[in-house]
Order: C-alpha cells, then sequence, then structure tokens
C-alpha cells in the first residue's frame, strides 16, 4: 500500500517535471526562432536596398521598397566589369577545389594507413598552416606570383588559397579514412588490384560523403576569401568581392548596386548549401572541420 | 516489485496505424511474472525492443494498458516505474568514477549520503567491483562497464525489474559466459524480474526461465526451453531454436495421416479436413534414416560431422530434409529411407501449431 | 588502428609537399630574409639584424593591436561558444525543420566576408540602416562610425552573426552522435535536465568543441576583411587589429622590414596560443580520464 502511494507521489512530481517540460520545448523554439531571426534580418535589409533605387534609400525609410525596382541587377548582370568578376570568382573557387582534394586524397590517405618517417611532424606542420594569417602571406605571394608571371591569372589565386585549403582537406579526409576498415584494402590487393584502380574503383566511393565535405569547406573558404585574391589580382582575374570594394571607393556609394551584388554573392554560397544540406550534420560528426 | 501485465497492448510507430503492417506491435496479451527470469527471444526487427521500452516507460503504448501489480503504469514516466534498464552498448557516464556512476541514481532522487555510501559499496561487492570503485568510468572495459550498468540498476532497492537489451553484444565471447552465469547468480539470490532481450538461442535458453519468443511484431510463444524445443507453436519458433531448425513441408493433412508429394506419412494425431497453408513440421532430432527400409524415399546430399552429432542433409523431391544422427549410429552415403517419429510431428496451419484428436488405440 | 611502416608512403604525400611548399615555405622565407634586411630601394638590401624586431617589439602602436585582438578574441569566445552551444541544444532533431535550420544557419558562414561588412556597414548606419535607424529613434546616441564604443560593439555583434553558426553547427553535430540509449538510461536514472547536460552532453561535445574554440581563436586572432569593410579600423585606430594594422604597414607603406618581422611575431604568437589552447584541453581531458 505505501509503496503505491510512493510511486503515485513519485509520479505527481514527475507529471509536474513533464509539465514543467512542456514550456521548455517551446522555449528552445523561441531560442531558435530569435537567432533564425537575428541571422536573416541583416540579410533582408540588404535585399530590401536592392530592389530600391538610389533616391528612394537615401530620402526616405522602409522596411519594403515603396517602388520596387531591378534596376541595379540588370546593371550588374549586363557590366562586364561586374558580371565578370563573379565569373573570375567561379573559376578559382573551382580549380581551388580540384587541386586541393585531388593532392589531399592520396595525402590523407598516407596519413590514415601509414606510419613513416616524420609523419607526425609533418602532419602537424600542415596544419600550422591553417593558422597562418593571409595578412602575413599577402606581399609575399604578391611578389612571388609577379615575379614567375602568374599575377593576375586565376591559377594564381586558386594556388594561394591552397595555403589554407590543403591542410583542411587533408585533415577533413583523413578523418574519414580512418573510419574504413584496413580490411578493405587487404582484401583488394589480394583481389589483385593495383593500388591507383583500388583507391579510385572501392575506396573514392566508400568516403564519398568525406571528399563531398571537404569540396564544401573548400569551397566555401575560397569563396568567402579576399585579402589574397584582391592582392593577386588587377583586372583579369579580379574577384566579385574585390570589384565591390574598388567600386564603393571609386564611384562614391551606390548603395543600391552594392547591395544588389552583395545579395547575388549569397546566390552561389546558398545553392551549394542546399545541395549538401544533408550532408552538413553528418560531415561534421564523422570528419572535422 | 509485481507482476507486470501488458494487457490488450499494440503499438504503433505512425500516427494513424491504418493496417495491420503499421504496428510494430501486435495486440498481445502477458504477464510476467514476479522473480522470473525471462527472455524475449526474436530476430532483429520483431518488435522485441519495442516491448522492452514499453515496458521501461521510455515509449507509451498506443494501445493498451501496463499494470504493475494492480497499479496501472501506462502513463507514468520511467523514472516513477522503479525499472532498471542494461542497454545494448554500455552506457556509463564517462567523467565520473564508479562509484560516482552507481550513486547516480540514488543522488538524483536525493538520498542520505551515509545509505548511498553504504549501499554503492554493497552494491560494488555484488558485481565484484569494488576495487575498482574510486577509477574513472571511462577506462574500463566493456564487460566492466555493462556490469556498472547492472549495478546502477541494482543499487535502487525499491526495482521492480531489470531489463536488458541483447547485454552482450559488445562483449568479448570469454566473457559472455562469465557475464551470464553472474546474472544467473545475482538473479538467484535476490530474485528480481530480469527480462532479457536477444537474438541468440543459447543465450536465451541458457539464461531464462521462461523464453518468450516475438517474430514480426507477435508474441508467438512463451514456455520453458524445453516446450520450446519439443512443441514449437508456430513454424518460426521451430525453425529459430534448435540447430538446424525443424523440417517444414507442405501437406495435405485428413484424418489420422499427411500427403505429401504423394507419399502418405502416419500421424500421432487425428485431424479434420484442414484448408489455407498446411504443413508438417519434425524435429531432425526425431527423423530415422535406414537403407531401403520403410519411409519416405531420400537421397543423401551430404553429411556434416559437428562434433558430438552428425547433421545429413537429404534431398527429397526437390525440398531439403535434415536428420539428426546420434553418436554410435552409422550413416553411409548410400541410404535412401527415412522414417518420421508419428508422435513428434506437429500440424500447422498459416503457421500456426493445431492441435489434433489424440487416439485412443490404433485399431478402434 | 595500428598502421604499417612504410616509407613510400611519401611519395603519396609529395603532392601535398609540393603544393605548400610553393605556397607556404617559399614566401616564409621571403618573409624571414626581409626581416632581417634594410632597403634603401632599388632591391640593395643589407644585413639588419634584429633591428626591426626590436622596432615591432618596442612598437606602442602594435602593442595596442596586440592588446585590441587579444580583448576582441576574449569577447568572441565567450560569447560564441556558450551560444553556440545553446543554440545548438535548441535545434530540432528531427523533422524538416532540421534541413531548414541548417541551411538557414550555414548561410552567413557562405558570404564572402567584405560582404559580410557590407551587410552590416548598410544594416548598422544611421541614416539608411534598419538597426541604426531604430536605435537612434528609440532615442539611444549610437554611430558605429564616430563613437569608439559602437564600432567595437558593432563588430563583435557583427562577428556573433557570422561565426557562431560554426560553433553551433559543430556542436549539433556532437550531441546527435549520443546514442539515445545515454537519454534513456538519464531518464531511468531520474537526471535532471540539467545533469544531462552536464554528465552525457557536455563531455560528449569535449572533442567537436575544441576544434570549435580552436578554430575560432585563430579565426577571430586573424580577423581582417570584415572591421576592414566595416570601420576601416576606426574610429581613430579603435578598431585597428593586428592583421589590418599588417596590411597597412605592409602593403599601405611597403616598410618591407618592419612589416616582415611583424608577421613572424604575429604568426608565432598564434601558434603559441593555439599550442597552449590544444595542451591545455588535451591535459584536461587526460587529467578526467586518469
Amino acid at each position: 500500500m505505501a509503496q503505491a502511494a510512493l510511486v503515485q507521489a513519485q509520479g505527481a512530481t514527475l507529471a509536474r517535471t513533464k509539465a514543467a517540460a512542456g514550456p521548455r520545448v517551446k522555449t528552445s523554439a523561441v531560442i531558435m526562432t530569435l537567432y533564425l531571426v537575428f541571422l536573416l534580418l541583416p540579410i533582408y535589409w540588404l535585399l530590401n536596398m536592392s530592389l530600391k533605387d538610389n533616391s528612394e534609400i537615401l530620402s526616405s525609410f522602409s522596411l519594403w521598397p515603396q517602388d520596387l525596382t531591378f534596376d541595379n541587377y540588370r546593371t550588374i548582370l549586363t557590366d562586364a566589369s561586374w558580371y565578370m568578376g563573379y565569373v573570375n570568382s567561379m573559376i578559382y573557387v573551382v580549380l581551388n577545389t580540384v587541386i586541393s582534394v585531388s593532392v589531399a586524397l592520396p595525402a590523407a590517405y598516407a596519413f590514415s594507413r601509414y606510419r613513416f618517417l616524420g609523419d607526425k611532424h609533418l602532419f602537424f606542420w600542415l596544419l600550422t598552416n591553417r593558422m597562418a594569417p593571409p595578412a602575413v602571406f599577402a606581399l609575399p605571394f604578391f611578389q612571388l606570383y609577379s615575379s614567375v608571371g602568374l599575377f593576375d591569372t586565376h591559377i594564381a589565386v586558386a594556388l594561394a588559397h591552397c595555403l589554407f585549403n590543403v591542410p583542411l582537406a587533408v585533415w577533413i579526409l583523413e578523418g574519414f579514412m580512418r573510419g574504413v576498415p584496413k580490411e578493405i584494402d587487404e582484401t583488394a590487393y589480394i583481389d589483385g588490384y593495383s593500388f591507383p584502380r583500388f583507391f579510385v574503383r572501392i575506396f573514392m566511393p566508400l568516403i564519398a560523403s568525406g571528399i563531398g565535405v571537404a569540396a564544401f569547406f573548400c569551397f566555401m573558404f575560397s569563396w568567402v576569401e579576399l585579402l589574397l585574391s584582391r592582392t593577386l589580382t588587377s583586372v583579369d582575374a579580379k574577384p566579385i568581392a574585390a570589384t565591390m570594394t574598388r567600386t564603393v571607393s571609386a564611384s562614391g556609394l551606390d548603395w543600391g548596386v552594392l547591395a544588389a551584388a552583395g545579395i547575388l554573392t549569397i546566390v552561389p554560397g546558398a545553392l551549394v548549401i542546399w545541395f549538401v544540406r544533408n550532408y552538413i550534420a553528418k560531415g561534421f560528426a564523422l570528419g572535422r572541420v | 516489485m509485481a507482476r507486470i501485465h501488458l494487457s490488450n497492448l499494440a503499438h504503433s510507430y505512425s500516427a494513424n496505424p491504418t493496417s495491420e503492417a503499421d504496428y510494430a506491435l501486435k495486440r498481445l496479451d502477458l504477464v510476467w511474472d514476479d522473480g522470473s527470469a525471462y527472455a524475449l527471444l526474436g530476430p532483429s526487427g520483431c518488435g522485441k525492443t519495442t516491448l522492452l521500452n514499453i515496458i521501461s516507460g521510455l515509449i507509451t503504448p498506443s494501445e493498451g494498458k501496463i499494470l504493475f501489480g494492480e497499479e496501472d503504469v501506462t502513463h507514468l514516466p520511467t523514472a516513477a516505474r522503479n525499472i532498471a534498464q542494461v542497454f545494448q552498448f554500455p552506457v556509463v557516464y564517462d567523467t565520473m568514477t564508479v562509484r560516482e556512476n552507481l550513486a547516480f541514481p540514488l543522488v538524483n532522487r536525493g538520498a542520505d549520503r551515509d545509505y548511498v555510501r553504504r549501499r554503492v559499496e554493497q552494491i560494488a561487492d555484488m558485481i565484484g567491483m569494488s576495487d575498482v570503485l574510486d577509477r574513472p568510468a571511462k577506462r574500463l572495459t566493456a564487460d566492466a562497464k555493462q556490469k556498472i550498468s547492472l549495478g546502477r540498476g541494482m543499487v535502487r532497492e525499491d526495482v521492480n525489474a531489470i531489463l536488458f537489451d541483447e547485454p552482450l553484444t559488445v562483449i568479448d565471447p570469454h566473457m559472455k559466459w562469465e557475464l551470464r552465469t553472474q546474472l544467473k547468480a545475482l538473479h538467484r539470490e535476490f530474485g528480481h524480474t530480469m527480462i532479457y532481450v536477444t537474438h541468440d538461442q543459447t543465450e536465451a535458453l541458457t539464461f531464462a526461465d521462461k523464453v518468450v519468443v516475438m517474430y514480426d511484431g507477435q508474441v508467438v510463444q512463451t514456455g520453458t526451453p524445453a516446450e520450446l524445443f519439443e512443441r514449437p507453436a508456430h513454424t518460426f519458433v521451430g525453425y529459430f531454436i534448435g540447430s538446424p531448425g525443424m523440417n517444414v513441408l507442405p501437406a495435405r493433412v485428413e484424418g489420422t495421416s499427411a500427403m505429401v508429394e504423394g507419399v502418405e506419412i502416419p500421424l500421432g494425431a487425428a485431424y479434420p479436413a484442414l484448408s489455407g497453408k498446411v504443413e508438417i513440421g519434425i524435429r531432425p532430432e526425431f527423423v530415422t534414416l535406414s537403407k531401403d527400409g520403410p519411409g519416405l524415399p531420400v537421397r543423401v546430399e551430404r553429411i556434416e560431422d559437428v562434433g558430438r552429432h552428425r547433421i545429413v542433409r537429404l534431398a527429397f523431391f526437390g525440398r531439403e530434409i535434415n536428420v539428426v544422427v546420434p553418436e554410435g549410429v552409422s550413416v553411409s552415403k548410400d541410404m535412401n529411407r527415412v522414417v518420421l517419429e508419428p508422435e513428434r510431428i506437429g500440424v500447422y496451419v498459416e503457421d500456426r501449431l493445431v492441435e489434433g484428436q489424440m487416439m485412443q488405440g490404433r485399431a478402434a | 588502428m595500428d598502421k604499417t611502416v612504410n616509407q613510400k608512403a611519401w611519395f603519396l604525400v609529395l603532392p601535398v609537399l609540393v603544393l605548400v611548399a610553393f605556397s607556404a615555405v617559399i614566401p616564409l622565407m621571403t618573409v624571414v630574409n626581409y626581416s632581417f634586411q634594410d632597403t634603401f630601394g632599388n632591391n640593395v638590401f643589407f644585413w639588419a639584424g634584429f633591428e626591426w624586431y626590436e622596432e615591432v617589439l618596442a612598437s606602442e602602436r602594435i602593442r595596442d593591436a596586440l592588446g585590441r585582438q587579444i580583448l576582441f578574441s576574449a569577447i568572441i569566445l565567450a560569447i560564441e561558444v556558450p551560444l553556440g552551444i545553446l543554440i545548438a541544444l535548441c535545434m530540432p532533431r528531427k523533422g524538416v525543420w532540421v534541413s531548414v535550420c541548417l541551411v538557414l544557419m550555414a548561410l552567413p558562414l557562405l558570404i564572402p566576408w567584405n560582404v559580410v561588412g557590407t551587410i552590416w556597414q548598410v544594416f548598422a548606419r544611421v541614416d539608411i540602416g534598419l538597426l541604426g535607424r531604430t536605435l537612434s529613434e528609440l532615442g539611444i546616441d549610437y554611430n558605429y562610425t564616430q563613437d569608439a564604443l559602437d564600432a567595437w560593439i558593432t563588430i563583435i555583434v557583427m562577428d556573433v552573426w557570422h561565426w557562431t553558426s560554426l560553433v553551433a553547427l559543430l556542436a549539433y553535430a556532437g550531441l546527435v552522435s549520443i546514442p539515445s540509449a545515454y537519454y534513456q538510461a538519464a531518464k531511468i536514472d531520474q537526471a535532471s535536465r540539467w545533469k544531462v547536460f552536464r554528465y552525457i552532453e557536455l563531455p560528449k561535445m569535449q572533442g567537436v568543441l575544441l576544434i570549435a574554440i580552436l578554430l575560432r581563436f585563430m579565426d577571430s586572432f586573424m580577423i581582417y576583411t570584415e572591421p576592414f569593410v566595416l570601420t576601416g579600423g576606426g574610429p581613430g585606430n579603435a578598431t585597428t587589429f593586428l592583421s589590418i594594422d599588417l596590411v597597412k604597414t605592409a602593403i599601405g607603406q611597403f616598410d618591407l622590414g618592419p612589416a616582415a618581422a611583424f608577421s613572424l611575431i604575429y604568426f608565432l604568437v598564434i601558434l603559441l596560443i593555439s599550442w597552449v589552447f590544444y595542451t591545455v584541453m588535451v591535459n584536461l581531458e587526460k587529467k578526467e580520464g586518469v
């Protein structure tokens, strides 16, 4: 009897805890919503400005465009000095992603499977490059690439970005590769696969999501970087980011066009995220960043 | 401690189950006696973990009630049910010592400090971990961690039942036997109701007083290990328990005989004319093999020596029949007849055992 | 996993070595070289010894920048790490909302850094920005281009906006990898929400949080583009962080020697602090384990 009463009493307290747990779920939703609003509000404001003309921006203050216009976007998409910025950025970003991932793949395999002279030091040294401030490298890069005649080319920026992307890619891929049991390699060799054929046909499909995550981060860090890409280019390979900063200083403040250009730089990133959304959490969890 | 009664229980993970197939757990009514050791046996995905989680309160069933003794606990949360559970993968609190781990459930319930200390030492003694009490739990081996989970469950004196969810999955083979023996001993000594989920028949048959066999969301048979072996209530039980499993042959049954592939087989009981999917089942242990004797015509395909006995694989009109031949009985490749012991043949309609009428005497 | 000793593995690492040698070692050697030399132009260099290092270490301007930098990184870590964990805990675990939250949260991470500066520039301006306008309508005297404190607050809010999601995503990844058995055991043990966090979630997130802290420290310590676009280091020198100061010296004034010495010291400081962070956290983990 006493025990039943006790159980009931406990049940009552727990029922109360449960009632308290109800609003807690709501609290987390409220916090999440507030955070998302905080993230989106500045972006919305940029979008809002990109759809107004300059006189409206400066003369009136409104939460949405009173006089909707797409002129700012038209300016960017018809003027080569603007849209070539996007093309240039895309070229070196893709180049960098391809280079980084393809050199990182064999290296990550070596680190994940073999011990060799100086492996630990080498790995750590690679990672220190991720810690190097780009500002430190800006000037020497400028001189180095000028002296070998690569200044103002896409490949120069792509190579420069390898400084931080290659260590990152090696690190991420090594994490994924360690999760693949070694027996798979051994079985493949016994079955008569050569190393390159094994690597491409069997191993790479196994770590496909790791390659995806590594490529995603290479893309991301190359896309968002400005200091090096601006330093290493002048006209032919000038990235959109640099186009924006220079236009601000040169032609005064054309807020509308600036905002539209900004919105357009968000688009590629948003597309990439949308395609990899199911892998993001998984990638973060399995590999490293 | 109390008897656990699952009354008219069913569970579906979808919000609006429309058909039978939507139910992870089909309607069942089951009583677990106080102080018994049960094994819940079945293949992966048969609903045994769902059933376990319903008992422990981690899942609220969509239909039916759970009674602990006379009390309805269907909507009580886990903590109020006084259930202990040991999971498939060892769950210990990494940052705590063994002592803190064992004390955790008591501390959370606001127990007196002196009592906690005494009780923890008592439990550590029971599970044989007194000497590692102040070591961090993180560094221990998997079997030690499982013992801690068990200890955390038993540390509360008011525990109604201890549930085990395939607890030996990650344990080294040579430790499995030892842990199981220790569990048995603890059960004998303290008499907790224990429910042990597994898909391994050896584990189930050696641990439990009673085995509950589940298949496809249903409980297909509850019984002692001997009952499961001798009278499988479902073809699945026959197939799942025993090695090799029961021979099952499609048949036409009438009166006291079954027709299989045009051959008549005498049965130990009389049956009315049966319709639907009718099969007869017999354990390989109750089949005798001979050369040119009476019985069904077969061909020997393979003889496997598995130590204490031999398993003979036979072909019978394109179907396989297995025979277990005990030590000391000779077998040869040219044997070509088998006899099925009539009393040991079970008749199954739609996979379920049908009781026949025992005959008073063959002549009458 | 036991690895086999195989010196041929060097061949696999070779492409990375060549590439990194080209993009890191050669430039770094140039920097080291400059840091010990002086020039009067015409590409004529002569040995200057440790002169530039002494100058850099004695420079009040650089010391102030370093102080600002350390303060900035400390504030950033103190806000973003707890906030990121909180957000991760509040994230839904299943359903369509997971994808929505993930995509929206990752959005700021993929915006070019100068655009981040631009976004906040137009958002915080008193004349055309929603934030600046709202604050001044509320009677708060706010102007990030004039007032040092306002500039600091704006840059910090901007960085929180930009990077908290990274911490949150990492922490979330750590959270979802916790097997559900842990939560079930905690329920059975009647652990409170706080205890679940303290004894299950936090220990399991330790690894990813270490990465998050290291990344946030390094990147906040190297911050350049966003404050450069937003405030240009002003008002005065109030938001001139190390990178901004360095670029001003190196490319603005072309003072190669001091800039090179400054670069090396800067790099070493980051390496040192990262190493200390890493060792402390690894030791902490070990101590808990022993």
